[in-house]
């Protein structure tokens, strides 16, 4: 059966059917025709951001929060270039969104039309895929075959532009169309041989360490994940994007690895004889001098995506595979073999490290607040059921550290692209497809200043996010690296916040939100209590905190991991250990 | 560092060469060559890829490029089981002096003259990669004034076909 309508209508039309309730976006001159029914739809919710790259922002955090797909909309041109960002740093992080451009008339493209860009062969290198649609007929499959390709195997950005012509013209609307993409067929069954090998290497193994990444997460494999460790009781490290996929608080978690990981989770890699990587790309941040990476390990590396493998770090068992059928899969041929390997040596050499070389800071001489204190604070008060939303820097790092995530996908930040500016917009989203959990967004006076217009957003359209700004009054994490590389020259890293320009409590206020402020330890707990006592709108707390403090452990960038300091000068000692 | 044919069924879409080609300069590969043309399948084209790559980069560029959703299959030619051909036009100079010994070249190199001017000849040749190249040098006396080629196209050698199964997923989705 078909229905005779516009390319537009047909355009949301397909929306509805393929179940998005949310749409973030600005219109504009190429997008208009595709508001005009957007307008009327009783299913579609439009969410009239104030930046096209909240927008996008917004569309992962609830992409992220809800596991389906998040969808922004915009113009040409300016409207599609300010997606950019947002659509890059999907594709790092394998967030599944969608986005929807106005692309000028067919007839216009390639004369340098007003508001013309050509936004996909930009977007090319960093979407999953995009299309370029110029005939009302193709509308429908096009976007159904998007958000396949956006959901499916190894989840990610992908852009469909439409030019103006073809959502005005009229076209038949037949649902469902026929999909036509005879190239792309994601791998999620691993294979049994790959399988039986990965668990004979583990009961063979005396230092295997599960290290677990954003895929696990990203397959729902939480709970798998936690039988399998335990049932062959080996130490599990989660990633920056995979915090709260195993609990933090469960004794065979050793932390997060990497640049700015836990001495026992970064030594428990360096040491290990088997690592058992799940989801993860052994990204730099992570492995550090790739060459001096865990070098007595042998790889067992499972991945939706076969290119990641053996990519940087080579792999004696390659697993092409969904994780939760991976993960399953090695439970059985774990069961079935019988056979258990003997961790007892390891863990009491993990264990020391643990006990010896905990996550900790050092409290300003002058009183002033800790930044990590407010991260602990929030996690004791807030508690392990509310969604955290980092920005980049400093303050994503302690809240990486200093927050206990217990449940899967409750810690959402920008990983792989390191995006600033991420958090506002990224909590909105979070929150619109969570409306009934908490959500907090920690983020720094930096990053904060970068999208912060997104509390008009919160505040109109009735999303009462949570907002922590660590106020160093820097560019904290460029800081740091000035302090430790550039021998304590300071430049151009000092925004002079503290200064109050902008006074961040005015700022929220006349944004509609509430503003609070914090500057005295002993004053944490009651504004945070505050904060969570308001639930109708949007509350910005300005977390004035000492700008010396740094984020540690640290690896330097490029170094090896075995250089891991745990303060300035301070290294851990590994030998006494063994 | 070796030198390896890629053969690429891709499907017949707008900005299909520009996905590959683009892939191929990001992740920081070289083409030494590159051939984009149709195949006996309306809706698939084949583009030929040499590239001058290790083992291990070869197969992260071959993961890479299946990621491409409009890559349908990638095979690669071994140069002993398969024919691979290029085609050159050549322009030298020759008067009534020298161009009974250029014509003399072309007959050895199995080419075929295709234009004469009062004081040049162009050629056509076609042949593996060393054939063109040991061509240019015996010309090279006579005065080069133009040359052009293409890239390299390839075809494995016996009955079997690699289009075969990527028309049957065609196929299944028509």
């Amino acid at each position: 059966m078909t229905e005779r309508m516009t390319g537009a209508q047909a355009l949301v039309r397909a929306l509805e059917h393929v179940g998005v309730d949310t749409v973030f976006g600005i219109p504009g001159g190429a997008i208009l025709p595709a508001y005009d029914p957007l307008y009327d739809s009783t299913k579609v919710r439009h969410v009239l951001v104030r930046h096209e790259q909240g927008a996008g922002h917004a569309a992962e955090g609830y992409a992220q929060a809800t596991g389906r797909v998040g969808v922004c909309m915009a113009t040409s041109g300016p409207g599609a270039t300010n997606l950019v960002t947002p659509i890059a740093d999907a594709f790092m992080d394998s967030v599944p969104i969608v986005a929807i451009t106005g692309q000028v008339a067919s007839s216009m493209i390639g004369t340098d039309a007003f508001q013309e860009s050509d936004i996909s062969g930009i977007t090319m290198p960093i979407t999953k895929h995009n299309f370029l649609v110029t005939d009302p007929d193709d509308i429908p499959r096009t976007i159904m075959e998007a958000f396949h390709i956006a959901s499916t195997g190894r989840p990610g950005p992908v852009l469909v532009d439409i030019s103006k012509d073809a959502l005005q013209a009229e076209t038949e609307f037949r649902w469902p169309p026929t999909m036509q993409l005879p190239g792309y067929r994601p791998v999620t069954r691993p294979h049994s041989k790959q399988i039986r090998e990965a668990a004979k290497l583990i009961a063979e193994s005396r230092r295997p360490v599960l290290y677990v990444g954003g895929g696990v997460h990203k397959a729902r494999a939480s709970a798998e994940l936690l039988e399998l460790a335990e049932l062959a009781d080996i130490p599990v490290v989660t990633t920056l994007m995979a915090r709260g996929t195993f609990p933090d608080g469960h004794p065979q978690h050793l932390g997060m690895p990497g640049m700015h990981g836990s001495v026992s989770a970064v030594g428990a890699l360096q040491k290990s004889d088997l690592i058992i990587g799940l989801g993860v790309r052994f990204d730099d941040r992570v492995t550090g001098d790739l060459s001096s990476f865990a070098p007595h390990a042998k790889v067992v590396h499972a991945d939706i995506d076969p290119a990641e493998i053996s990519k940087n770090r080579h792999a004696d068992v390659p697993i092409v595979g969904d994780c939760k059928e991976v993960i399953t899969d090695l439970i059985a041929a774990i069961r079935a073999s019988g056979q258990k390997g003997d961790y007892s040596d390891w863990w009491k050499l993990l264990n020391g490290l643990k006990e010896t070389y905990p996550l900790g800071y050092d409290t300003a001489e002058d009183g002033s607040l800790a930044p990590q204190y407010v991260m602990e604070r929030l996690s004791a008060i807030v508690g392990p059921e509310a969604y955290y939303v980092s920005g980049v820097g400093q303050h994503q790092m302690w809240a990486a550290q200093f927050i206990d995530y217990e449940k899967p996908g409750t810690f959402i930040n920008s990983g792989g692209l390191g995006t600033m500016g991420f958090a506002v917009p990224a909590a909105m989203g979070a929150k619109m497809g969570r409306p009934d959990a908490t959500v907090w967004a920690i983020d720094g006076d930096g990053c904060f200043q970068m999208t912060n217009q997104e509390l008009a957003t919160c505040a109109i359209e009735g999303v009462p996010i949570k907002i922590a700004v660590i106020n160093n009054g820097n560019l904290g994490m460029v800081r740091q690296w000035q302090t430790l590389f550039y021998d304590e020259r300071y430049s151009n890293t000092d925004l002079q916040t503290t200064r109050r320009i902008p006074d961040f409590v005015k700022l929220a206020e006349a944004y509609g939100c509430v503003g609070l402020r914090c500057e005295r330890p002993e004053d944490v707990d009651a504004v945070i209590e505050k904060a969570m006592e308001i639930n109708d709108v949007p509350v910005v707390i300005d977390f004035v905190v000492h700008q010396d403090a740094m984020v540690w452990p640290m690896i330097a960038g490029g170094a090896s991991n075995d250089t891991i300091q745990i303060a300035i000068n301070m290294a851990p000692k590994w030998e006494n250990e063994e | 560092m070796t030198r390896h044919t890629l053969s690429v069924l891709v499907e017949n879409k707008p900005g299909v060469l520009a996905r590959v080609s683009a892939l191929f300069s990001r992740r920081g590969f070289n083409i030494d060559s590159l051939a984009v043309g149709p195949t006996e399948h309306d809706d698939i084209s084949r583009i030929t890829i040499v590239v001058n790559v290790e083992e291990l980069p070869l197969e992260q560029v071959t993961k890479q490029l299946n990621k491409l959703v409009n890559v349908l299959k990638i095979v690669e030619l071994d140069p002993s089981q398969s024919v691979q051909r290029e085609l050159m036009l050549i322009k030298v100079k020759a008067d009534a002096e020298s161009r009974s010994h250029v014509l003399e070249l072309v007959q050895l190199f199995r080419a075929r003259c295709v234009d004469v001017a009062a004081d040049a000849v162009t050629i056509e040749v076609t042949g593996t990669h060393d054939k063109l190249e040991a061509f240019i040098k015996v010309l090279e006396p006579f005065g080069i004034k133009e040359l052009v080629q293409s890239g390299m196209v390839a075809i494995g050698r016996g009955a079997r076909s690699i289009t075969d199964r990527s028309l049957r997923a065609l196929d299944r989705t028509a």
